[in-house]
């Protein structure tokens, strides 16, 4: 597998199935493991954090022994390739700015992703379509318990798994479910799901984690208290609790669209439609919140020229560094634009 | 329908309270002074980042931790007061007292861990999903009036929490 392959395709988070599948977008559950011998990366030296490097990719080759993980070295790999995996939320942004000896394997379904050396020593995540928590927190549990039998992780009886920064320490879980809320946003209803979040000691952040704007309607809602509670129970207030009380909630806000302003709703959903189809310059900001008009159109069912898996190929092949790659050469803002737009109108007579 | 609040006049009311006692009343106050009036509580919205940086900022009587130092790593309390980061693992033992309070703010309380621990078998964890599941299908099934099927979610509840109270 190669990472020119992984653009051919969208990957699991949009495959576009799940429960809550018109709400939720993905589920992602992620760990945070230090190795106990060693220092954080804070203060770790050259060698140090080469070495911590090489410890982890051996670890994670050993485990993952015979499934054809693909194992990217992130500090010497190109610019657009670093952008390519944010845009495929395989890493974080952090990782892909970062300095010194850092990389990620990735499985061959792009499940699963181990970030060596972001902000602790290794980051464990997998990654699901739709709210499949429970799927992927055995996934994360059972890679994690592998890796812990052939190394030494940094525990405490008190604190739990031990972090740099205090706030993951214990579990070190972050459970993520990402949300497209365009009737809540429409019905200007999304500050109280904001504030309702807050009061559950709940982050919402936007599409790209921390430190991001919510575009195109799309909320990433994760956990921020990590010791004291079981894992499963964390999840289970996910699944069980508050990702159906947010569905429900845009659920019955789009009813509502539906019963009382059918007419503007449709010319929301129709006009996004229209621009996308005819544009001849576009940006990805653009096109994002396009996109979010239609995503809801095609779960209202007031629109039906293009489906799921079709949008969601447009979302994700938009979006910067997935145009340079596929393209095969570097664009300019400008031409991206441009090439965007074609790319779009071409998608939508198809 | 829009009300205006009973109290000010001005604001929209968003608050609707239906008093009882003395009286069955109805009263539609606005936001500012449902505040005032300690209906509801004013809230206050911190993110564990915000926590954090507060506690950083939060000089009081941190002044003699300040130069305490970890004998591992040689990172410093005022370090890590500007910085947010730990430097090595053995930190937690170093700063462990002056830690604590932080620590239990940023996790709602929690002090203690719960949870996986370093080469526990994944059965255990296994055990605690289905029990959480199952917690969850008992409350519904008691709550549907369905007693058989709660008396045998309940069995299976039993088992479980023996297996999973003998392996720990």
């Amino acid at each position: 597998m190669t990472l020119s392959e992984l653009t051919h395709s969208t990957g699991e988070w949009l495959r576009g199935v799940g429960s809550y599948s018109d709400v939720v977008i993905s589920s992602r559950i992620r760990l945070a493991r230090n190795l106990a011998s060693m220092p954080f990366l804070s203060t770790a030296t050259v060698e140090e954090r080469t070495n911590i490097y090489q410890t982890l990719a051996k670890a994670i080759g050993e485990v993952s022994n015979g499934s054809n993980a693909l194992l990217i070295d992130i500090e010497n790999a190109e610019a657009i390739d670093r952008h390519l995996l944010v845009e495929r939320h395989l890493i974080s942004r952090q990782h892909a700015v970062a300095e010194g000896s850092r990389g990620v394997s990735i499985s061959p379904t792009e499940t699963l992703a181990l970030m060596i050396n972001e902000e602790d020593h290794l980051r464990i995540q997998a990654l699901r379509s739709g709210l499949q928590l429970e799927d992927a927190w055995s996934e994360v549990n059972e890679v994690d318990d592998k890796i812990g039998k052939n190394l030494t992780y940094a525990f405490d009886q008190q604190f739990g798994f031990l972090t740099v920064c205090p706030t993951n320490v214990g579990t070190g879980i972050r459970v993520s479910v990402m949300v497209h809320l365009p009737a809540l946003k429409l019905t200007k209803e999304i500050e109280r799901v904001d504030r309702a979040a807050r009061d559950m000691r709940l982050a919402v952040r936007g599409m790209y984690g921390e430190g991001t704007e919510a575009v195109g309607d799309l909320y990433q809602i994760s956990n921020q208290t990590t010791l004291g509670r079981h894992e499963e129970e964390i999840i289970d207030d996910f699944s069980g609790k508050i990702i159906p009380r947010i569905a429900e909630y845009e659920l019955t806000a789009r009813d509502s669209l539906a019963k009382h302003r059918g007419a503007q709703v449709d010319d929301k959903i129709w006009r996004a439609y229209g621009a996308l189809a005819n544009a001849r310059c576009i940006s990805s900001e653009e096109t994002l919140n396009l996109l979010s008009a239609i995503r809801m159109g095609i779960h209202m069912g007031r629109l039906d020229l293009i489906d799921i898996p079709k949008l969601n190929e447009i979302f994700l092949f938009t979006q910067p560094a997935h145009m340079q790659k596929r393209h095969g050469a570097p664009l300019t803002g400008e031409e991206r634009a441009v090439k965007r737009a074609d790319y779009i109108r071409k998608q939508m007579v198809a | 329908m829009s009300l205006v609040c009973d109290n000010c006049q001005e604001a929209k009311a968003t608050v609707h309270i239906t008093d009882t006692i003395p009286e069955k009343r109805e009263r539609h106050l606005c936001k500012q002074c449902a505040e005032r009036e300690g209906v509801l509580i004013k809230q206050t919205h911190q993110t564990t980042a915000d926590i954090l940086q507060e506690f950083i900022k939060h000089k009081a009587g941190v002044g003699e931790m300040d130069d305490k130092s970890c004998p591992q790593c040689g990172m410093t309390f005022r370090e890590f007061r500007m910085k947010g980061q730990l430097g090595c693992p053995h930190d937690y033992e170093a700063f462990r007292s002056f830690l604590l309070p932080l620590i239990e703010r940023a996790h709602n309380g929690g002090s203690h861990h719960v949870g996986k621990v370093p080469g526990s078998a994944g059965s255990d964890a296994k055990h605690r999903t289905e029990l959480t599941r199952l917690r969850r299908e008992l409350d519904e099934a008691v709550r549907n009036e369905q007693y058989e099927d709660a008396a045998r979610i309940r069995d299976r509840m039993h088992i479980l929490e023996t297996e999973v109270s003998e392996t720990s």
